[in-house]
């Protein structure tokens, strides 16, 4: 089976790679391109630990079939500290003990990410509502709920 | 393993790719194809997608309304004059599933799936699909009872009428998760009123079947009466006629007989 060239953007850098067709994009970053943030949790939908942005807009890189974002940006984990610093969302993601084993964690902050690039004072419902296709079976939620409102504005107890 | 991966510019050509490759699977936003493909379902060997723009198209500005198939959810929920299609496309799955998920690929989801499809059922859609020898326009009920052989053609579009007030078209959608979750049953109604009387009634359900059905007996209920208690009961007393629920993680067959009638009556008496 021949391999299909594929370039996008990763992370406001240009890649180019080979794919085998119907490889999806999980394992077109992680594999090909070795940005190891987005991980592979169930393969199904079901816990978006492997969640990134393509233009901006959040999808699960595990269903996303890899050629398909030729010519797009995709945003990952990797690339959302800001040089040597963290993202305000990382750092609230310490400060508030929102990640415990961290399985969930990348898929957790491009969630957050996603709703506060578009929404940047979200209440409570909102932040529930954006993350609610990920799974987290360490924290009970109420951190990460907490540390993405602390990010939108000190609404944490809201 | 790899499969092959087809694009089209043009819906027509993508009709025909499918139409006379048996193996061929159409790819749109590909939350249920790359599920299977990640599983490893080797009957797919070859994928199908088209990047024609006629199929993302939205046309909502008149009475009569239009979706491309390649529409998602998200996109729904950004259209404002889709008010009525919003409870639906809210439904559905997370944040991400939502940007993904299309309309087209709705029609094909398998219970507990298929959420969006019970409301356009309500909605009397017709779906107009294209197979080898040109495209047609079937109503949504047809296309759903023969939808296991509906392999080979494309789905263009899903078009309605816009339901004539908000309380004409109500939509319920029972989860053991919230606010994301699988279906125990969904439930979809339109009401339109002539007179003070009920002229028209349908009622959708889904997970009640092996695809979203029709609960006639239950519209043969509400035909031509005014909406009181006396009507919804009679209604909701009839909800199960027809039905043929099975089991699954989320609930059994039981259960879904048991509730269906308790929230057909909330659903029509517009209780939360
Ligand atoms: C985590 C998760 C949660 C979900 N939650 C829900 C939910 O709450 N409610 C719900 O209803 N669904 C849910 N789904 C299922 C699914 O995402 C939706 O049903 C969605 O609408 C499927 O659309 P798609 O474009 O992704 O389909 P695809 O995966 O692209 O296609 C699905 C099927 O439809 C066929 N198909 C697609 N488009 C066409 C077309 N234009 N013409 C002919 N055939 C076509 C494909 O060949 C395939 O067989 C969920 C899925 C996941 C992974
Ligand atoms: S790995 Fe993609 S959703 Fe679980
Ligand atoms: S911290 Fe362990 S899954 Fe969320």
């Amino acid at each position: 089976m021949s391999k299909i060239p594929l370039q996008f953007r990763h992370n406001g850098r240009d890649v180019a790679i080979f794919v085998d067709g119907g490889t999806n994009l999980l394992v077109a970053l992680r594999e090909l391109i070795g940005d190891m943030t987005p991980k592979f949790g169930c393969g199904q939908g079901g816990c978006g630990t492997c969640s990134v942005l393509i233009d901006g807009e959040l999808h699960l890189s595990c269903l996303t079939l890899a050629e398909t974002v030729g010519g797009r940006s995709v945003e990952t984990l990797d690339g959302m500290k800001q040089g040597p610093n963290l993202h305000p969302l990382q750092r609230a993601f310490a400060d508030h003990f929102a990640a415990q084993c961290g399985y969930c964690t990348p898929g957790m902050l491009m969630a957050a990410k996603a709703l506060l690039d578009r929404n940047p004072s979200p209440n409570r419902d909102e932040v529930i509502e954006a993350i609610s296709g990920n799974i987290c079976r360490c924290t009970g939620y109420e951190p990460i709920i907490n540390a993405i409102l602390a990010v939108a504005g000190g609404r944490a107890s809201a | 393993m790899g499969v092959t991966v087809k694009t089209f510019t043009s819906a027509s050509e993508a009709a025909g790719a499918l139409s006379t490759d048996r193996s061929a699977r159409y790819l749109c936003g590909g939350t249920l194809v790359m599920r299977a493909l990640n599983e490893g379902d080797v009957s797919i060997s070859t994928v199908v997608r088209a990047q024609d723009q006629a199929l993302t198209r939205i046309d909502a500005s008149g009475p009569r309304i239009t979706l491309g198939a390649g529409v998602t959810f998200a996109r729904v929920l950004a259209e404002r004059d889709l008010a009525f299609l919003h409870a639906p496309a809210r439904s559905i799955g997370g944040p991400a599933v939502r940007n993904m998920g299309t309309v087209g690929g709705n029609l094909f989801a398998p219970t507990p799936y298929g959420d969006f499809t019970v409301a356009l059922l309500a909605l009397d859609a017709t779906v107009a699909v294209q197979g080898g020898f040109g495209s047609r326009d079937i109503p949504i009920e047809e296309f759903l009872q023969a939808r296991d052989r509906q392999a080979g053609t494309l789905v263009l579009s899903v078009s309605c009428t816009r339901p004539a007030s908000t309380e004409a078209f109500r939509y319920r959608k029972i989860a053991r998760i919230k606010p994301k979750g699988g279906s125990v049953i969904t439930l979809a109604a339109h009401l339109p009123i002539s007179g003070g009387r009920i002229a028209g009634a349908r009622i959708a359900l889904g997970s009640m079947a092996p695809t979203q059905i029709r609960a006639r007996a239950a519209e043969r209920a509400l035909e031509g009466r005014s909406l009181d208690a006396a009507t919804i009961a009679a209604a909701a007393s009839a909800a199960t006629e027809g039905t043929s629920p099975s089991d699954n993680a989320l609930g059994s067959a039981w259960y879904r007989r048991e509730i269906v009638g308790v929230h057909l009556r909330r659903l029509l008496s517009g209780q939360e």
